[in-house]
């Protein structure tokens, strides 16, 4: 299995999401942003970062890059699609999922460990979990404070789509929500970091598992 | 204005502009006026510091490379080697403090990058007045945001540093910022233009105003009239920075050039003519060739120019093309501005004249002055307390709870938490421990890096200050386990023009040399800042000390949070705690007085190598050192950092209480350990003072019954917001 990871200038995790993905035993491809083109793969990660400097509104002029119209294909066909942090905030401004990110209420950068529980494992990036479970993730963020209004939320959680929600939320983020899905559930937006918990050398491999699932879900087995 | 008026403006003495018109046989232009006025700064010049800095060893069987390159350079392990370099920033941060600490960020990671290295760990070292005022207040949360804007954005970790307070520092803070950079150890790069006829490429942001005369500016005094240098602060952009990262990188990877050096203080005249002196040749500039953000630069602002986010390479004629197009797709500026020459001179054109030329090896040159060192008469009042009148605390309890709660003493969190510590996915220890612990992905191998530096010792005792700073650093390494093996420092202080903080800098430099010497850790790289001073009065002696160690298993480490209950604490060193110039006397009885212990370095140099034995051997997993605030708060700590309390009996019976759980003392390390491992560890620290002073467990630190508080109470004074009086309202959270 191919997982692509989108380097915008600007991006700064790319990197660290390739490493994660190369442990999982996928192939991990960069996709540089100038490029209409997806190479193939199965599943992307748009990565965390600083995207263009966050100038203007942290991801509002990466979804303009050329990489974007066949990411946004890709979505729309059902392909997996993961933004974290920054990736998240991408996904949002191209509305391939709901919502934004606001700054966080505390008006502060926040880089800590958080208690998080998984809201659902039907998603193509959670499918390896169970619903309920309880992870510890790192996030690191200014803008990681979830907005949506009220229509939208009441959706989000019949729906179930939920992703991940804070048992300590760091950010001010409505309902506590740290990460959610689209209808079609195959592109999630988390705020917090999987790929920085993603091996024991690190203190936790909890993260690995996002990845892994993809993997799973795709029929490769883990 | 007349030639003298013009000189004195740029900084330069009527002594330096003599020596001047001797070195050039003619007067100098305006532009070449200035590029002197930029060169022989004690920024970029060293002329109150080279003698002085000779005492330093600088070699190891470890350095790969020591001082004169833009970082210093050690060997770690697997073909792998380690590039560091702390530089001052504390000028533009007392004026612009986001900016100026953003660009002290950004400029320390471009002179690692300019070695070739991917730059792969921040740290910090920050001293700023009491938060009681408003101004300071301001000027720390600007700088923490600065640090955190630029670092987070760029994505190089922030894994640790640290941050005092002091009133000496109100109205010029310090902000110290330190790079590590990871190369293979065949692959890095010097600073030196050869061959005749190569070009000479600009590449990065494009060239402005900002930042003219910036080093001359970080060599003078503070005052009120320093409000009006504002515009000579650069602006920093991290993003334009993490292009330049990656295109530097990329440009190195496809080996397309021949040297590489960051543009820093006065911008391209200090880069063309330190390339050029080290290499023993000529560059040629054209200023119009120069890339520009705005209209109508005159030609010697184009070339002192402090722009940020620009590198200067030497390249071969026929990869010029190609390392353009590189720079083209990292979408950054990039043109051929020059060639080197066969003449030693740095010359500048402007639409086809000469505008200036200089010969690059007389403004690398700057005059060097050495002064008379006379002790200080502060010294002796300092020195003279009766520290037996010093009356004893009624409650040793709340002195502790005091003290914790104390800005130098609480918690860090609310600081790091503003950082971004994990981007890389390489820190293995969190910020919060005694030093930070990186991995090497693909190997077993690590490195820790940790900044130090107590500038009330210094002050109260310049040379064993500059000692106990270094000792503190190796203690530090030692505690996570880690061998150290160099270092870098900022050394910040006052006016050289002026006889104490001549001393200070005389005396702290002695003591730190020795140290060196004795723990067998060589200065490869470093950075001075004199000047230091506002309205007058000079900031605390603070030459901060940033050391790296090696692990060979970077599994094998300690952290200071106790892990298990019941464990035995075992207190390893002579331990001999002294009241003068501790936190203690300050915090409590409000008293900078008295004689700090001066270390003693042998048995420092035991104490923290048997302590680094008995982690790497696996035998222990949780030490902390005494620091600031003694005995008592490095309990606290272990206890806080692990949620388990613990039992102790003070080692000293007979001592007055405070001072064995407040006084302070160098080379004392607690360890803890399960019982059961006790008798290998007896063996490890074989001639080395230890004693068994308690246990772990429950959720209370219990200290000889003079001290007997829960878990939360230590908690609630410790785990305090150093930003607390900046929180919008309801804007709070955990």
């Amino acid at each position: 299995m191919r997982i692509g990871v989108t380097v915008f200038p600007g991006s700064n995790c790319d990197r660290d999401a390739l490493y994660a993905i190369e442990r999982t035993g996928a192939a991990p491809v960069e996709l540089w942003h100038a490029d209409a083109d997806l190479k193939g793969v199965d599943a992307v990660v748009v990565p965390g970062g600083f995207s263009y400097g966050d100038y203007l509104r942290p991801g509002a002029i990466a979804r303009f890059s050329k990489v974007m119209k066949p990411l946004e294909d890709f979505a729309k066909g059902g392909g997996p699609v993961l933004g974290v942090c920054n990736g998240f905030q991408v996904l949002t401004e191209a509305h391939l999922l709901p919502g934004a990110l606001l700054r966080n209420v505390g008006m502060r950068f926040v880089c800590t460990r958080v208690p998080a529980r998984v809201e659902t494992a039907k998603t193509p990036w959670t499918s390896l979990f169970e619903s309920g479970d309880r992870l510890t993730l790192p996030v690191a963020h200014n803008e990681g404070n979830y907005f949506a209004d009220e229509r939208t939320l009441r959706e989000l959680e019949d729906e179930e789509r939920v992703v991940l929600r804070y048992l300590d939320n760091p950010n001010g983020s409505l309902n506590d929500i740290a990460g959610i899905c689209n209808a079609a559930r195959n592109v999630v937006g988390l705020m917090p970091h999987p790929e920085r918990v993603s091996e024991e050398a690190l203190g936790s491999d909890e993260g690995l598992k996002v990845f892994e699932s993809v993997l799973s879900f795709a029929g490769v087995r883990v | 204005m007349n030639v003298q008026e013009t000189y004195t403006a740029l900084g330069l003495s009527d002594f330096e502009y003599d020596r001047i018109l001797e070195l050039m046989g003619r007067a100098p232009n305006y532009l070449e006026l200035s590029l002197f006025s930029v060169m022989w700064s004690e920024h970029c010049g060293y002329k109150n510091s080279r003698p002085l800095l000779k005492q330093f060893p600088n070699a190891g069987s470890r350095v790969l490379q020591g001082p004169g390159e833009n970082a210093g350079v050690i060997e770690v392990g697997d073909g792998w080697a380690l590039v560091f370099k702390m530089e001052s920033h504390n000028h533009p941060s007392a004026v612009e403090p986001y900016e100026g600490a953003a660009t002290g960020v950004g400029g320390i990671i471009r002179d690692v990058l300019a070695m070739g290295a991917r730059p792969v760990a921040l740290l910090d070292s920050l001293r700023l007045g009491p938060l009681e005022d408003e101004r300071n207040r301001y000027l720390f949360r600007e700088v923490v945001r600065g640090i955190g804007g630029y670092g987070n954005a760029i994505g190089v970790p922030t894994v640790g540093g640290e941050v005092e307070f002091a009133p000496a520092y109100s109205g010029n803070p310090l902000v110290n910022a330190m790079c590590i950079g990871l190369v293979r150890a065949d692959d890095f790069l010097r600073a030196r233009a050869v061959g005749e006829g190569n070009l000479v490429i600009l590449f990065g942001a494009k060239t402005g105003r900002d930042g003219i005369h910036g080093a001359t500016f970080a060599s003078d005094e503070l005052s009120e009239e320093s409000e009006e240098k504002r515009p000579n602060v650069q602006v920093g952009d991290p993003f334009a920075g993490k292009m330049l990262v990656e295109c530097s990188l990329n440009l190195l990877e496809k080996d397309l050039l021949v040297s590489l050096q960051d543009l820093g203080a006065a911008g391209i005249t200090s880069s063309a003519s330190e390339m050029a002196a080290k290499g023993g040749v000529g560059i040629e500039i054209d200023a119009d060739l120069v890339p520009l953000r705005e209209e109508g630069m005159q030609p010697w602002e184009i070339v002192i120019s402090e722009s940020q986010e620009r590198m200067l390479a030497i390249v071969e004629p026929e990869k010029a093309e190609e390392v353009l197009c590189v720079a083209e797709r990292f979408e950054l500026a990039a043109a051929v501005i020059g060639r080197v020459s066969g003449h030693g001179d740095l010359l500048i054109r402007h639409e086809g004249e000469v505008a200036g030329t200089v010969s690059a090896r007389h403004l690398a040159d700057a005059p060097v002055y050495e002064r008379e060192v006379v002790p200080p008469v502060y010294l002796e009042k300092a020195r003279e307390p009766d520290l037996e009148k010093i009356p004893k605390p009624e409650d040793h309890g709340s002195a502790l709870l005091a003290m914790l709660a104390h800005p130098n003493l609480c918690s860090r969190r609310s600081v790091y938490e503003q950082y971004d510590h994990e981007v890389g996915t390489d820190t293995v220890v969190l910020p919060g421990a005694d030093a930070a612990v990186m991995r090497i992905k693909g190997t077993s191998i690590g490195f820790a890096a940790t900044v130090d530096c107590r500038g009330r010792y210094c002050y109260l005792d310049p040379k064993g200050g500059g000692a106990a700073a270094v000792a503190e650093a190796y203690r530090n390494l030692s505690c996570v386990g880690a061998e150290p093996v160099a270092l870098t420092d900022c050394l910040n202080f006052g006016s050289p023009e002026k006889a104490d903080a001549y001393y200070q800098f005389a005396s702290c430099i002695e003591g730190m040399a020795e140290a060196c010497e004795v723990l067998g850790t060589p200065v490869v790289s470093g950075n001075v800042s004199l000047y230091n001073e506002n309205e007058g009065e000079a900031v605390y002696p603070t030459p901060a000390v940033g050391m790296v160690g090696v692990f060979d298993d970077v599994g094998r480490m300690a952290t200071p949070g106790i892990k298990r209950e019941g464990d035995a604490l075992v207190l390893v060193g002579d331990f001999r705690p002294a009241l003068g110039g501790s936190e203690y006397l300050e915090v409590v009885h409000g008293r900078v007085v008295g004689a700090p212990a001066v270390p003693d370095l042998t048995s420092e140099k035991a104490v923290s190598d048997a302590v680094r034995r008995a982690i790497s051997s696996g035998l222990v997993n949780t030490a902390h050192d005494l620091s600031g605030g003694g005995l008592a708060v490095a309990l606290a700590e272990m206890s806080l950092m692990g949620s388990i309390g613990v039992e102790a009996q003070l080692p000293l019976p007979g001592v007055r209480q405070d001072v064995a759980l407040f006084g302070e003392v160098g080379g004392c390390i607690l360890l803890a350990v399960p019982e059961e491992k006790l008798g290998k560890l007896e063996a490890i620290l074989e001639g080395v003072h230890h004693t068994q002073i308690g246990h772990t467990g429950g959720e209370r630190l219990k200290v000889s019954g003079s001290v007997d508080l829960g878990l939360d109470e230590l908690r609630a004074a410790y785990e305090r917001d150093l930003f607390e009086r900046h929180a919008p309202e309801g804007g709070h959270l955990g």
